[in-house]
């Protein structure tokens, strides 16, 4: 589905992401995981065409839309929900989803997700008419991913979804993300910096350090390493 | 009722006021006789006025956190609420607009044309208000070169007409249209600037088309501006003086009418939420596939064609332009009346660019303390009105129940 070759990119003079290359598989959860400031933003930005490419190539499907913008990476169905949730603090809950499905076409199937993501997280139904800034931390990273999913996504792009929130939370989130990856068939990139947790339900994971990637290799195989326990799991 | 530490504060203030002003409200230098006068009474005067003005402040300053202090559902009926109740239930809303719509319509009939006049200048000053508020309350680019596609409405006229003998009716959509593709002209290089950057840009342009009408002589006249610009027809009948005054009065009722309408539009469009998101915030709006660049254009140049036809309309009625008349000031009015009114408000913009165009007319028995009173005034409702005279009204969500109508009878 997705695939990176020798990706560089950055803020200024500073290079944050230095020529990864990764791949994502149709349906497959993956998950970059790395400590703060590895480079994990940078990458999905990139990606999602919100932070500009500087050399290498980023294929869709085959296509190469490293120097496409932002509007139109999304209209090919790479949607990111951004590190810190980013809602419209004073727009009502439904108003967010709403905008999640602002360049979609087709109203009654609109509709139809509406409803299928209200059945995701029923909480957000009940707050539909409150202000997206005054639901609670998890409620906001709910409606974030719903949004998302507002603009029907074949990629769906998740920065660090657990950042902040209560255990039990993240337990539901990561549940729902695993709901919404065998429902729908949406293929999942979930950058995390818990490791332990994103390596549960990813298929496969690489690391980032530095901005290049280290070690890849099946979730499992990942789970089982040495080096990752020690400087990721902290076992 | 009022603390010691307040007198004493009032106290000091009004020294301070004293301090200031003494050069100018005791020193007075008589250069034909030679000598200096000294008003010591002047002194009194600023000393005694400060101090109660102070005092005045301070009590209505506790008075509003006592207020907001103990803000609860309770007290949410206060005056602001009220408006807000009005403006969303439609019966009050069309009962609010019918009667300042007749008011309007029987000024003239009431008024002096000296009057009828200065009303003119005051809803020019409402479309001006309204096109900013695209720009500036919607949006949520500040824009402080808005003056610039001013000119260039009115100079697309004046001049048109002075090398082509163009009609109003002809220039008129020309010169909005105008403004907008310089709107289009300069957001390209200048909206991927943001807040403070952008301001400062556009601030620049600003100047540099107010310049350049200034110095580029053949084109435009230089300094000594255009003079003996046509009226507005109305199929070719003579008018008098008066009698075209009024019409170009009810002519800009009409074209108020117009703008709300179509702002009205526009702010409750896709294009509208994209523009309101945009202004919360960007990169989420181009994770959902918003283009930031186009969505900024589009209310850069929207606004834009605003200015330019209330530029046709004011080198009309006005029949001479120079570039004196597009100073900063004029920019720094306007978005006060968007501040003032209240940012993203139609209503709002409507009664600030009443009270900012209006108020200086009515103040003039203060004569010289016109423009001070004027100052102190709009200190004074921005202390306490921070959001506006009138906030923005969000519209209630709609969307979902003409979704299920659709889909139920589907
Ligand atoms: N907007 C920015 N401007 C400049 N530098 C940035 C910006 N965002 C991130 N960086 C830098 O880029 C590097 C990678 O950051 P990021 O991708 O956010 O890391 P991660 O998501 O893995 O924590 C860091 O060194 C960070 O300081
Ligand atoms: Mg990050």
């Amino acid at each position: 589905m997705l695939k990176l070759e020798k990706v560089q990119s950055g803020y200024g003079n500073i290079l944050a992401v230095k020529g990864i290359s990764l791949e994502v598989n149709d349906g497959e959860i993956i998950t970059l995981i790395g400590a703060n400031g590895a480079g994990k933003s940078t990458t999905l930005l990139t990606i999602s065409g919100i932070v500009p490419c500087r050399s290498g190539r980023i294929l869709l499907k085959g296509e190469e839309i490293q120097s496409l913008e932002s509007d139109a990476i999304v209209k090919k169905g790479v949607v990111q929900v951004p590190e810190g949730r980013h809602i419209f603090p004073q727009l009502s809950v439904q108003e967010n989803l709403d905008m999640g499905a602002f360049m979609r076409t087709d109203p009654r199937k609109v509709k139809d997700d509406l409803d299928y993501v209200y059945s995701l997280f029923p909480i957000l139904k009940e707050r539909r008419h409150q202000d997206g800034g005054t639901l609670s931390g998890g409620e906001q990273q709910m409606l974030a991913m719903s949004r998302a999913l507002m603009a029907r996504p074949q990629l769906l792009l998740l920065d660090e979804p657990s950042m902040g929130l209560a255990p039990l939370i993240i337990k539901q989130i990561f549940e729902i993300i695993q709901k919404i990856n065998q429902e729908s068939n949406t293929t999942i990139f979930l950058v995390e910096q818990n490791a332990n947790l994103a390596l549960q339900v990813a298929n496969r994971g690489y690391v980032l350090e530095n901005g290049k990637i280290t070690i890849s290799g099946s979730a499992k195989s990942l789970l089982e390493n040495q080096d990752i326990r020690k400087a990721y799991l902290g076992l | 009722m009022i603390t010691f530490q307040e007198l004493k504060r009032s106290f000091f203030i009004s020294l301070w006021f004293v301090f200031l002003t003494f050069p100018i409200m005791v020193i007075r230098v008589d250069s034909i006789e030679k000598t200096v006068q000294w008003r010591w009474m002047n002194m009194l005067y600023v000393a005694v006025g400060a101090f109660i003005l102070s005092l005045i402040f301070r009590y209505m300053m506790r008075r509003k956190e006592g207020q907001s202090a103990d803000d609860d559902e309770e007290t949410s009926t206060s005056d602001q609420h009220l408006i807000h109740r009005w403006l969303t239930v439609p019966r009050y809303r069309n009962i609010i607009y019918g009667v300042m719509l007749t008011l309007a319509l029987v000024l003239p009939l009431v008024f002096s044309t000296y009057q009828t006049s200065i009303m003119t200048t005051a809803l020019l000053y409402v479309v001006l208000g309204l096109g900013l508020n695209i720009v500036v309350g919607l949006a949520g680019l500040l824009d402080l070169g808005y003056v610039a596609f001013y000119a260039v409405g009115a100079y697309t006229y004046a001049l048109l007409y002075h090398f082509f003998g163009m009609s109003f009716w002809i220039v008129l959509p020309l010169g909005g249209m105008l403004a907008a593709v310089f709107g289009i002209l300069l957001g390209i290089p200048v909206l991927r600037l943001r807040g403070d950057y952008l301001a400062i840009v556009t601030l620049g342009f600003g100047e540099i088309i107010r310049l350049i009408l200034e110095n580029w002589g053949e084109f435009s006249q230089g300094p000594s501006g255009v003079s003996n610009i046509p009226r507005p027809s109305f199929f070719g009948i003579d008018m008098s003086l008066d009698t075209a005054l009024i019409y170009i009065y009810y002519l800009m009722i009409a074209f108020v009418i117009f703008t709300i309408f179509i702002v009205n539009r526009l702010q409750n469009s896709r294009l509208g939420r994209a523009w309101v998101a945009l202004r919360e915030d960007e990169i989420a709006c181009q994770a959902m596939g918003i283009d930031k660049m186009k969505t900024k254009l589009a209310a850069f140049s929207l606004g834009a064609f605003w200015a330019g036809i209330a530029g046709v309309i004011f080198a009309a009625k006005t029949t001479f332009i120079s570039p004196r008349s597009f100073t900063f000031i004029e920019s720094a009015i306007i978005l006060s009346i968007v501040v003032l009114g209240g940012m993203g408000s139609i209503i709002g913009v409507i009664i600030g660019a009443m009270v900012l165009i209006l108020l200086p007319e009515y103040l003039r028995f203060l004569s010289e303390y016109r423009m001070l009173a004027f100052g102190a005034i709009l200190v004074c409702m921005m202390v306490f009105r921070p959001q506006g005279i009138i906030a923005s009204v969000r519209r209630t969500y709609t969307y979902n129940k003409k979704e299920t109508a659709d889909g139920e009878g589907a």
